[in-house]
């Protein structure tokens, strides 16, 4: 099954039934995915809580990488392999890894295809640099890649939808899935706008997004992504991985609830980073690592902006009038409206914040997790990103971890047939999709116990610390929700604990280096009421 | 800096809507309506018409930065998003929040703006062919887009059960005369004509009020000049 977003089959096939697989997440990956099976004639059930238009991955800015050779430096795959497993610290699958940055340069031309526009030169599309790779290897449509890939897939998808193979769900939320001996069979969702539950069957794809929204105020995330999805799967038997690893993306700026992304493009087109020294401008990154300190990969930067202990300022004023314009204009619209400052012309203040979870709920080379039927892609899978996630791979792991889920899916129905897919109202189940005023409190604590303990930078007293906190905050649990949330916080602290080493964005002060009998997947398992953490290999 | 939030609220469509007062003291008038609405709780309530109970408020928000559109609401008698809006835009002491006007409500804030999509399956708005590898300024101007519905809440000739689609139609069509072969302009153009030009009355009030800054004006003529006057993009 190749991977294909425009369809050139015959538009008269009308099939009008209900999904044989069920997709949760309508953003990138969940897309990839019902395109790849629709494509095939599989017909799937695609839930989500908002439309596509609104999940995170339109947030995604600079670019999508892939070796596309376009830019006179002779980039090649394995570059691009070698690049983003040495930003992972070695951590992530190789042979993941290289499926993923072997497929790239046919996705980016799939999506051209599609109709993504991106920045081009003489017809040709062009690629800047970005961090931790040192060839021009991302290929974006100014700082809007991520929206822009969006609408070209949403209207790839809406053919299948007309045509009765993609069946929408928006307003749905995940609930539960239904899981026995070690089997998953389907699932239960709650419709927001019937205010009804609902019943389907069959295979599920997990492409439900990272988890964000536990960490309201410290995310460059959507406030949609709850992780709640992923929390009540590990209490159902799924196995998570590595969810020690928080990427903090070091160029973000608060703005409310919530930290505004300045994309690592501003650094691709020049941007330099610097503290005030006493009135002397310390360009700290690059003194310390040469001229392309500011764009060592973003666990690096972070790092060591951590480090630094004092307000660090992003000078954008080498970038030239043309680069604003074609390039980076979207985002400096942005940033004036939300700081009132005008990169172009004065340094603005950043610092780093919660970008991406690299963990999540763990997968093998073919998206498959410990329960049978159950799959996961994107950023609520724990795949291709090891230790630190390579800027630029975060669209192009949603893309192809999504089409290799439905893949594996489109296989196994090969192979063994489908259950009959079904679908059913589910009187009894009562669901409230606002919070409560004692469940907003309790997410609030819950993020910020964790945040003392999960910072860029950690050591056993302060996890232990916050650890205990949460147990006990999970103990006085004021619903469910809140009970599923502290778990999952309690597999992250726990992680982060038994990863007696600094890898990547875990950076143990009491545990400097990086040590080879940690080169291995922290394995977070829920079990007769306790979490139990292990290390297994790669 | 106290404001007082006064919310429209509405169970359901079928129920009788009622106002309820919450003050809030956002300390920043920098502060959105987004970020306000999301502190409410039972404790800053002050006032519920006929003492209704308390009851969580339901809207919808995702992005929080004008990328995603789901925060849609009327603030002041103005469309507009509660990222966007910020507590300070509003001189007075009261701020007064009531969902889309023009959308069927489901609860509170959150209104169903399905038929965004609907028009869009009803007029086959996909590729259909390879994309051009040009036109890439309109297709990114018009996927700048997010749906969100302001413009149709603003237009004057756009309601719920007509055959115009609005700008948030049009937006998607000139994405896709920007990009596909020309062979398929025919047709597009006989299905743009139905839900774009012969329903625009060129108020252009969809043009002020776009979150996005999607210049709609130049893809309207750009698109009316490729389907109507048969002009390529």
């Amino acid at each position: 099954m190749l991977i294909k977003f425009i369809s050139c089959a015959g538009e008269s096939l009308k099939v009008k039934s209900i999904g044989k697989v069920n997709i949760i997440g309508s953003g990138l990956a969940g897309l990839s995915a019902a395109i790849s099976l629709a494509e095939n004639g599989i017909p799937v059930n695609l839930l989500s809580v908002q439309g596509s238009g609104r999940a995170q991955s339109n947030l995604a800015e600079g670019g999508i990488n892939a070796a596309l050779d376009v830019m006179g430096e002779d980039d090649t795959v394995n570059e691009h392999f070698e690049d983003t497993m040495k930003s992972g610290c070695y951590l992530a699958d190789p042979e993941m890894v290289r499926g993923l940055t072997y497929t790239a340069p046919e996705i980016v031309r799939q999506l051209d295809i599609a109709g993504v526009p991106f920045n081009r030169r003489d017809g040709h599309i062009i690629q800047r640099n970005f961090g931790g790779q040192k060839k021009k290897r991302t290929a974006f449509a100014k700082s809007s890649t991520g929206k822009m890939i969006m609408t070209a897939l949403t209207d790839a998808a809406r053919r299948y939808e007309a045509q009765g193979l993609i069946i929408r769900f928006p307003q749905h939320v995940f609930v539960s899935a239904d899981i026995k001996d070690g089997a998953c069979s389907g699932l239960r969702a709650y419709d927001i706008f019937r205010r009804k539950g609902l019943h389907l069957y069959g295979p599920v794809i997990m492409a439900c997004g990272g988890m964000s929204g536990m960490f309201a105020g410290h995310t460059t995330g959507a406030a949609v992504n709850t992780g709640l999805a992923a929390a009540e799967l590990f209490c159902s038997g799924a196995e998570l991985g590595n969810m020690e690893l928080i990427q903090y993306h070091p160029t973000t700026f608060r703005i409310d609830d919530k930290r505004l992304l300045v994309s690592e493009a501003a650094r691709g087109e020049g941007g330099r980073l610097f503290f005030d020294d006493n009135g002397k401008r310390n360009y700290f990154m690059e003194e310390k690592f040469g001229e392309r300190g500011n764009l060592m990969p973003r666990d690096v930067v972070s790092r060591e902006m951590e480090r630094c202990g004092r307000q660090i300022f992003l000078d954008m004023s080498s970038v030239g009038n043309d680069i604003w314009e074609n390039n980076l204009s979207d985002m400096r619209e942005e940033i004036i409206h939300y700081s009132r400052l005008d990169p172009a012309k004065e340094p603005i203040p950043v610092s780093p914040g919660i970008h991406y979870f690299m963990g999540g709920i763990l997968t093998d080379i073919s998206h498959r997790t410990n329960i049978k039927g159950l799959f996961a892609a994107g950023e609520c899978a724990c795949a291709y990103h090891g230790a630190n996630r390579l800027g630029g791979n975060s669209l192009l792991g949603a893309l192809y971890g999504g089409h290799i889920a439905a893949l594996s899916v489109y296989d196994d129905i090969k192979k063994y047939g489908t259950e009959v897919a079904g679908i059913a109202d589910d009187e009894e189940m009562g669901y409230d999709i606002t919070e409560s005023d004692d469940e907003k409190r309790s997410g609030k604590e819950l993020c910020e116990t964790v945040l003392k303990g999960m910072g860029i930078l950690r050591n056993e007293e302060g996890i232990k610390a916050s650890l205990d906190e949460v147990k006990e905050l999970r103990i006085k649990a004021v619903s469910k929700r809140i009970e599923r949330k502290a778990l999952l916080m309690e597999a992250m602290l726990l992680s982060a604990l038994n990863r007696k080493e600094s890898r990547g964005a875990h950076v143990r002060t009491d545990y400097p280096e990086t040590l080879d009998e940690y080169r291995k997947i922290s394995v977070a398992e829920y079990k007769d009421g306790d979490i139990r953490i292990s290390l297994r290999d790669i | 800096m106290k404001k007082i939030l006064c919310i429209k609220r509405q169970e359901n469509s079928e129920s009788r809507p009622y106002r309820e007062e919450y003050e809030i003291d956002p300390g920043d008038s920098n502060v959105t309506i987004a970020a306000a609405l999301r502190l409410l709780s039972e404790e800053n309530r002050i006032y519920a018409e006929r003492d209704i109970p308390y009851r969580a408020l339901v809207w919808e928000c995702s992005c929080l930065q004008r990328k995603c559109g789901a925060c849609a609401m009327v603030v002041d008698n103005v469309p507009c998003l509660a990222c966007d809006r910020r507590v300070g835009d509003s001189r007075g002491e009261r701020i007064v929040i009531e969902p889309l006007r023009k959308f069927p409500l489901i609860c509170d804030l959150m209104v169903d703006r399905s038929i965004m999509d609907e028009m869009l399956y009803e007029h086959e708005v996909w590729l259909k062919g390879r994309a051009k590898e040009k036109n890439d300024d309109i297709a990114f101007e018009a996927s700048k887009c997010i749906k969100c519905g302001l413009c149709l809440e603003i237009c004057p000739n756009w309601h719920l059960e007509g055959s115009f689609g609005g700008m948030a139609a049009m937006t998607s069509f000139a994405r896709l005369m920007a990009k596909e072969p020309e062979e398929q302009l025919r047709e597009r153009a006989s299905h743009y004509k139905t839900a774009v030009y012969n329903g625009c009355g060129k108020s252009l009030a969809c043009r002020d009020i776009c979150p996005a800054s999607v210049d709609i004006e130049k893809l309207l003529v750009k698109s009316n000049a490729a389907a109507i006057w048969k002009r390529r993009m």
